[in-house]
């Protein structure tokens, strides 16, 4: 008999039987991290001349080296969490809800307007007038390409992604409205003096204000919507969804209602988001309130896979690389952008991690084949 | 009518900027690939067509020829490497596309800030760079251009805008004319169907992606050095045509010739806010919607209509993995 040639491909590639123990499937994450910064250190020396290990110790320095810093830093981490837990139950259901930009911004404004507007308001009266204006604006925001998937089975990336566009301009219109002083093109800090509408300290009532009402909030929101996803039948329709829309359907879920349901929660909580951003952090609003993080927090959702008490600590990472990488290059006059390069690169390594969580690999070592 | 024209000049110059994004994106849509990444590749496009040009025009080099062939191939090259991250990531490794598209996006403009601020302070002086030899030669027209009215319209513009007019229809070609064309779409429409019919269908994503990248690379390149003629600025703007030129590809509902009018319609859209009367400050941030309004209307009327041949590819935004059909 002759022998026919047969191909085998060298690399054979084949999903996991059962998924890693746990620890196993963090180790890799963790390796990944580490080639990752790795990997930045190299690129950190090769367009500076720094060395790497110093270059990270001013990161940490830079990150949490004060206490003020060290709030900043949880802070913004703090308004990255609550945009991701807003979007845990979207894309959990494999909604693509990239508008999360757009749904932080009216949120935003709706805080802003009721600074402006309400200002004469009781204080704790103000908050509450802006935490359910963000929401709601932000509910509304999701609404349209809810609706529209439901319905029409509208592409809701590209939906939600032009919504995005039209709150950024949205944005630009209510700041020359509201610009402060008149030709700044700016909205300046709203009630700078009677501090109206703006997130009390909570520790302390010094100049150097804390921020932990905003760490009280997010906690809140994150702790509800854990419970939310893992605890209540929503979340157990939204997980089957997100699984097989037509094993939903056959099961008696109702698809399309949840659908949009979802989705309104989803921008809600990224309106709440520009309520944190507006009232606890920059009291002002400009197209940059989002400033991308609406993008990020997507990452931060995905790599958590989903789960809100993990996206505590991606979130921090996250934010906590962009805060180092600012400090490295304002001490060594390099460009503020180099923190999303490095952001970007991790983000990269965490990314292509996932497969070796997820699939085995094997070497073909020129076995036989069999006929 | 002198306004008409000066409305017409930099709508062309505007579309063609989003043009070749759009144009770049189509052709990674149609293997199936959603590419979120394509504002991040633009950017590293815009960036890599300025390196090369200034160091050579700082080292006292004065051939434009030369400085536009650096340019380009340098542009092409980082555009094209970021196509090859992504097509790593989401073919090979099957990351998921959405979000390995938005990492891009945010590398590429990390990227690319980085170095162009790095550059200004490199440049000193004034703090900006400038390519001023090599973004005359990319901004030459021929002396058709120069007589004025119509003429300048329609040849008083550099070479670029021209090869995406090119670009355009050698793709509606190749998409609807030839075999090869026919088998990338058939990637993109059902790759398991395509890969039994003996298909390759890793590669023909690999190639669509990285192709499609240098493309859409080209978009950044001519905003740098045609568009803001051969300067940098940290101002994030090339983010927002990314962006533009990922609606255009739906508004031109995945065809490389609607995409020729309508980044001229978005360009005319965009510009005419100078020209309607009555608009205040503040009015005209409204105004500028438009195009992204105009998108969402072709959206949800495509997805209205559900005619056959409007339809995204069936399998836009899917990994595929042949073990697992």
């Amino acid at each position: 008999m002759e022998k026919r040639k047969v191909h085998e491909p060298f690399i054979l590639m084949s999903k996991r039987a059962e998924a890693l123990p746990a620890w196993k499937s963090w180790g890799i994450r963790l390796i990944a991290f580490l080639l990752s910064l790795v990997v930045c250190g190299f690129v950190i020396m090769a367009v500076s001349g720094l060395n790497p290990v110093q270059v990270y110790a001013t990161m940490a320095k830079g990150a949490l080296g004060t206490s003020k810093k060290a709030w900043v830093t949880i802070r913004d981490t703090m308004t990255m969490l609550c945009i991701a837990v807003g979007l845990a139950p979207a894309f959990k259901m494999r909604f693509w809800n990239i508008g999360a930009e757009g749904q932080i911004l009216v949120g935003g404004i709706a805080s802003a307007a009721c600074m402006i507007y309400l200002k004469d308001l009781p204080m704790p009266v103000l908050l509450l007038t802006m935490l359910l204006a963000s929401l709601v604006a932000g509910g509304i925001w999701g609404f349209f390409p809810g609706l529209f998937k439901a319905r029409w089975n509208t592409n809701e990336t590209l939906f939600t992604l032009m919504m995005n566009y039209i709150a950024i301009q949205l944005t630009a219109f209510f700041v020359s409205l509201w610009e402060n002083p008149f030709g700044s093109n700016s909205v300046g800090i709203i009630n700078s003096q009677t501090k109206a509408g703006w997130l009390p300290n909570l520790l302390s009532d010094g100049y150097n204000g804390d921020y932990g009402w905003n760490v009280i909030i997010v906690l809140t929101v994150t702790l509800i919507m854990y419970l939310y996803m893992n605890k209540s039948k929503h979340g157990y329709e939204i997980a089957v969804i997100g699984d097989s829309e037509n094993t939903a359907r056959y099961a008696g879920i109702r698809v399309n209602r949840a659908y949009v349901r979802t989705i309104i929660l989803s921008g809600a909580v990224c309106g709440l988001a520009g309520f944190v951003a507006v009232s606890g952090a920059s009291h002002s609003i400009s197209t940059a309130t989002a400033g991308g993080r609406g993008f990020t927090a997507i990452i931060v959702a995905w790599l958590a896979q989903f789960n809100s008490i993990v996206m505590i600590i991606f979130s921090f990472l996250i934010v906590f690389l962009q805060k180092g990488a600012q400090a490295i290059a304002s001490s060594y006059n390099l460009s503020q952008e180099v923190s999303e390069m490095i952001t970007g690169i991790i983000l990269f390594f965490l990314l292509g991690s996932e497969f070796f969580v997820n699939y085995v690999i094997r070497f073909n070592k020129g076995r036989k084949v069999r006929k | 009518m002198a306004q008409l024209m000066a409305l017409l000049d930099s709508a062309i110059a505007f579309g063609t900027v989003i043009m070749l994004g759009a144009l770049g994106e189509i052709i990674i849509e149609k293997s199936g690939n959603l590419n979120l990444g394509i504002p991040g590749v633009m950017f590293l496009g815009a960036i890599g067509g300025l390196i090369p040009p200034f160091f050579y025009e700082l080292g006292g080099g004065s051939n434009p020829i030369v400085g536009i062939l650096l340019s380009l191939l340098c542009s092409l090259l980082f555009s094209a490497f970021g196509g090859i991250i992504y097509a790593f990531l989401t073919i090979t490794l099957r990351a998921n596309q959405n979000v390995t598209g938005l990492t891009l996006t945010i590398f590429g403009a990390g990227f690319a800030e980085f170095f162009g601020a790095s550059l200004n302070k490199l440049a000193g002086g004034v703090g900006q760079i400038s390519i001023p030899v090599t973004s005359a030669g990319f901004r030459a027209y021929t002396p058709l251009g120069s007589m004025g009215g119509i003429m300048k319209i329609l040849f008083g513009h550099g070479f670029l805008v021209y090869l995406a007019l090119v670009i355009a229809v050698v793709l509606h070609w190749f998409l609807n004319h030839t075999r090869k064309g026919l088998n990338l779409r058939a990637v993109g429409e059902n790759p398991g169907t395509a890969d039994a019919a003996g298909i390759n269908v890793t590669r023909y994503k690999y190639v669509g992606t990285i192709v499609g990248s240098a493309i859409a690379g080209l978009g950044g390149l001519f905003y740098t050095v045609d568009y803001i003629k051969g300067t940098w600025a940290n101002d994030g703007t090339v983010e927002g045509l990314g962006w533009l030129a990922v609606a255009l590809v739906i508004f031109a509902t995945w065809k490389p010739l609607n995409a020729i009018w309508g980044s001229y319609l978005f360009g005319i859209v965009m510009w005419s806010y100078m020209y309607v009367p009555g608009l205040t400050r503040s009015t005209s941030e409204l105004y500028k919607m438009l195009p992204y309004v105009m998108t969402l209307v072709v959206l949800i009327l495509v997805s209205l209509r559900k005619k056959r041949e409007n339809q995204p590819p069936a399998s836009l935004g899917l990994s595929y993995f042949r073990e697992e059909r």
